[in-house]
């Protein structure tokens, strides 16, 4: 039985310009403790997806198909439902840890609040705990730091902050949005280590969602490639980065600066990322595709079979080469 | 926070002192004064400044025995057209009444305004929220001055529900209209204010962490934005208490409800120096102790300012 | 590339059109202005105003001080608003004709705001951004003195002085220009601030240009966006203003007029007509609908983040 399982998602935004579509028939699945890295451009729809499993969506988004939490339909869930997967089953960290807290109350209140709403926990109790889980995310001198504010906290301790917070209720599913993108270089290799940790501890899933091929290698199992919110290739992490059969997994290869091997260069991807509102009827990377063919541009590939991987394209696979 | 505290009224005392100076000052040098050579003032006033301050001494030494009066004892003396009356009798006549009303627009406009900002906000483009907007945006052109003359000509003249001026003892049905002729535009700026800045709470990132923990609306909205979506209101209060203040005197003129607004019209007409400066001190204290509250009261709220 | 955003940004992203980082901040704003109804709506009408103000009375026979002596006795019987005898707003209570005191009274209220707007832009725009630039010390001491004037209910400092110094025009626009600069010395000052790091200032600092030449000619002109957005607002408070001491009789005097005076000598007769009232303030009203709708269009066109 799968976790989580995703079956032709799309979410639409109703803007002044029209309806845009952020993300487009997506579907896939995770079992319980795995880990799954969902990787794309900003635009990509990979945040947008995060946000429709959670219900959290902008007011003027709207998401269809079908999310299943253990077998239970979640899409759509009345928000009292919702209220209490989120608190119990579903959690999620956010990009930038600055924002994330709230600067007007103390991390001690914002952590219990959790345990007191959604468990009946006492107060003195649900501290001890908060403590605890400020411990096992390697907070030095954990309940002495319960009665900060955020803003006394470095960018990577209000990130640990938001890892114990969201791992209280002991979710059996965390998705990390960019975890570590608004942080420098060491402290990202140190939320990553965290989270590899915390997972092995709880036994928790994780969907991490992120632009950093570097970061995706080592902490997760399988991996999708987004693309103007449509899946382009997805398949186990290391079958994907050995032998990428889209052009696109092989152009954001390509961007990711290695030591393990000799570069000419660092090839950028050509173009910009695509314009949502304007997508083209068929495979949404055409206009900045190598490979392109005429047909690229009116008929978006199924997602077909080759190797251990799924690919969405119509160019020969022995044509994406590195 | 004493330290704080300390600190703002190391500024708040110089600033009341030199307003005083400086209406001394004006006060010596205006023509027609009792303190100028041709004085135009009844004999008994000249009696009663004569005995407080001795004419002739020099001006330093007259404003050093104002400014001692007025800081021990709030004793603002004579007045210079009433020949029986000081200054403190108008203010202790005037003010209870400036107070009363003012007082109650003051919850009214906060009350209001607060709620209707910030339920426009929660409901964001819904009618609350178009009809809090179109109220905010139409007070916006009605001042206080515009807004008596409307509320008289609809509530007294046609549909004769409320008097449309005297006080009695601030009986309810005298006080509402004064009441609302005052409050409306500062209440309309406050929905406004509390709306924009809910709504950009409401966008912030931790209000989504906050969604994302599963916590109800309810206690999202209470618990986590509302701190800070009023923040921006609080500094907005003292700004509001001046312009309140500083409507009594139309209030006070238009619905002759006999504060202090009454009295410093007619002494400003009547040229009575010592009324209009006491009451100019009188308010400029007020505001400065005012305003230190407000100042205080978001310092506390906000752990990012150090005191 | 990978910027972040919130939810709310990335949805508002998304709908964009691509080519919209080619376009220049003013083009931009422009589009941004047209595309605001409430605004564009205000435009012409405004225009109206200002041309009612300036060429109104060769409309009419009748000048603003002539009085009508066939209907002095008897204006609320036969003084109304009548197209026979050229009376288009009928006449006030000395029988002279409300259409030329309107004409009268909007261009001195008119240009009380533009004058007030005027003197808070050259004013507040300067002390502003030297203290912004120079910072420090300087800034904080040139700030405390804003705070400080802010902190005192000028209201009734500036009846005060209109008492001493006599009730004129000019003292009317000295207070007015006294008070109006402080909120936009504080704005300009907060904007400075912000571009003083900027790289353009930066390189202008390393490359030797002298301090006066960075402030007038590389902070100055970037901050005209919000300048030209509270000098806008500015315009409408500057007639609310005047008014309100107009509307104390403490204003412009007789024969001068403004529609505070003429709102208050209309609100004196309203128990028995109406157009006296009425034409005032239907035209205070509509000017200041349309300046608070120009201004709150060119805020969102210039200042975006600000919406």
């Amino acid at each position: 039985m799968s976790l989580l399982s995703v079956d032709n998602l799309s979410v639409t935004f109703s803007t002044n310009d029209g309806p845009v579509r952020a993300v487009n028939g997506l579907s896939f699945a995770l079992d319980p403790g795995e880990a799954l890295a969902v990787v794309g451009e900003s635009g990509s729809g990979k945040s947008q997806t995060a946000f429709a499993i959670m219900g959290l969506l902008a007011k003027n988004g709207r998401a269809e198909g079908s999310v299943r939490f253990e077998e239970q339909e979640i899409l759509g869930l009345p928000e009292r439902k919702m209220n209490k997967i989120r608190a119990e089953q579903i959690a999620m960290i956010f990009q930038d840890p600055m924002s994330s807290l709230n600067p007007y109350m103390r991390i001690g209140d914002q952590m219990t609040e959790v345990l007191t709403l959604h468990q009946g926990i006492g107060k003195k109790e649900a501290r001890t705990e908060a403590a605890r889980m400020l411990d096992a995310v390697k907070m030095p001198d954990a309940a002495a730091r319960l009665s900060m504010y955020p803003h006394e906290f470095s960018g990577g301790m209000r990130q640990r902050i938001m890892i114990a917070m969201a791992l209280l209720c002991r979710p059996k599913l965390l998705i990390a949005d960019e975890p570590t993108t608004a942080l420098d270089v060491t402290v990202q290799a140190q939320i990553m280590d965290l989270l590899a940790e915390i997972r092995e501890e709880f036994d928790t899933a994780l969907i991490l969602i992120t632009h950093d091929l570097g970061i995706v290698a080592e902490a997760c199992e399988r991996t999708i490639v987004l693309y103007g919110g449509r899946i382009m290739e997805r398949g186990p992490t290391g079958a994907l980065f050995e032998a990428p059969s889209h052009p696109y997994t092989l152009g954001l290869l390509q961007a990711v600066p290695r030591i393990d091997i000799d570069q000419e260069d660092l090839a950028a991807i050509p173009g910009e990322p695509p314009d949502m509102s304007r997508l083209p009827a068929g495979c949404p990377f055409a206009p900045r595709c190598p490979l392109k063919e005429p047909r690229c541009e009116t008929v978006m590939p199924d997602l077909l079979p080759h190797d251990r991987l799924l690919r969405a394209c119509h160019a020969e696979p022995g044509a994406v080469a590195a | 926070m004493t330290a704080y505290i300390l600190r703002r009224l190391a500024v708040a005392i110089p600033t009341l002192l030199l307003l005083i100076v400086f209406s001394f000052v004006l006060m010596e040098a205006a023509p027609g004064s009792p303190f100028d050579t041709e004085r135009g003032v009844p004999p008994q006033v000249l009696a009663n400044l004569e005995a407080k301050y001795g004419l002739d001494r020099p001006m330093i030494e007259r404003m050093g025995t104002y400014i001692w009066n007025v800081v021990t004892r709030f004793d603002f003396g004579p007045s210079f057209t009433y020949t029986n009356r000081t200054v403190n009798d108008l203010i202790e006549q005037g003010f209870p009444i400036t107070l009363t009303y003012g007082f109650w627009s003051f919850v009214v406009a906060v009350l209001v305004g607060g709620t209707l900002g910030i339920a426009a906000a929660v409901y964001h483009n819904s009618w609350l929220d178009y009809l809090a907007v179109g109220v905010s945006i139409g007070a916006q052109v009605l001042p206080n001055f515009v807004m008596a003359p409307i509320l008289v000509l609809i509530f007294t003249l046609w549909l004769g529900w409320l008097p449309g001026g005297g006080w009695r003892g601030g009986q309810v049905e005298y006080l509402i209209l004064p009441v609302i002729a005052l409050s409306t535009s500062y209440m309309a700026s406050i929905a406004r204010l509390t709306r924009s800045s809910m709504l950009e709470v409401l966008n912030a990132g931790f209000i989504r962490t906050a969604r994302a923990k599963g916590l109800p609306m309810r206690r999202v909205i209470f618990r986590h934005a509302l701190k800070p979506a009023l923040l921006p209101v609080i500094s907005y209060l003292g700004p509001a208490f001046v312009g309140m203040i500083t409507g009594s005197v139309v209030i006070d003129i238009f619905f002759s409800t006999g504060g202090i607004g009454q009295f410093f019209v007619s002494a400003a007409l009547a040229r009575d120096y010592s009324v209009i400066m006491g009451i100019t001190i009188l308010v400029g204290a007020l505001t400065i102790f005012f305003n230190l509250v407000v100042d205080v009261l978001y310092a506390w709220i906000d752990p990012k300012i150090r005191y | 590339m990978f910027a972040q955003k919130t939810m709310a940004q990335t949805a508002d992203m998304a709908g964009l059109p691509a080519g919209e980082k080619g376009r220049s901040l003013w083009q931009d704003a422009r589009r941004r202005f047209v595309r605001n109804k409430a605004a564009m709506a205000s435009l012409p009408i405004l225009l109206l105003i200002v041309l009612f103000a300036s060429f109104g009375q060769f409309l009419t026979p009748w000048s603003n001080e002539e009085v009508d002596w066939s209907l002095l006795g008897n204006v609320y019987t036969e003084g109304g608003p009548s197209w026979e005898n050229r009376h288009y707003f009928g006449v006030d209570e000395t029988g002279r004709d409300l259409y030329a005191r309107v004409v009268q009274g909007s261009r001195i209220s008119l240009m009380i705001g533009l004058i007030g707007a005027l003197v808070a832009v050259v004013v507040g725009t300067t002390y502003g951004a030297i203290a912004g630039y120079i910072g420090g010390r300087t800034d904080q001491l040139m700030m405390r003195l804003v705070d400080v004037l802010m902190s005192i209910p000028y209201m009734f400092v500036l009846i005060l002085l209109l008492v001493v110094f006599g009730r004129s025009m000019f003292m009317l626009f000295v207070g007015i220009g006294l008070i109006s600069w402080l909120d936009m010395a504080r704005i300009v000052r907060g904007q400075t601030l912000s571009l003083k790091n900027t790289e353009f200032v930066e390189a202008a600092v390393a490359t030797g240009v002298s301090t006066p030449v960075i402030i007038f000619r590389h902070i100055v002109p970037n901050l005209l966006g919000v300048v030209i957005v509270y000098a806008t607002l500015l315009v409408p408070s500057m007639i609310i203003f005047e008014s309100f001491i107009s509307f104390l009789g403490l204003g412009v005097q007789e024969p001068l007029t403004s529609w505070g005076a003429l709102i208050n000598q209309g609100a004196d007769h309203m128990r028995y007509v109406g157009w006296m009232l009425g034409f005032p303030l239907l035209f205070f009203t509509v000017t200041l609908f349309a300046l608070f709708f120009i201004g709150d269009g060119l805020r969102d066109a210039l200042d975006p983040k600000d919406r």
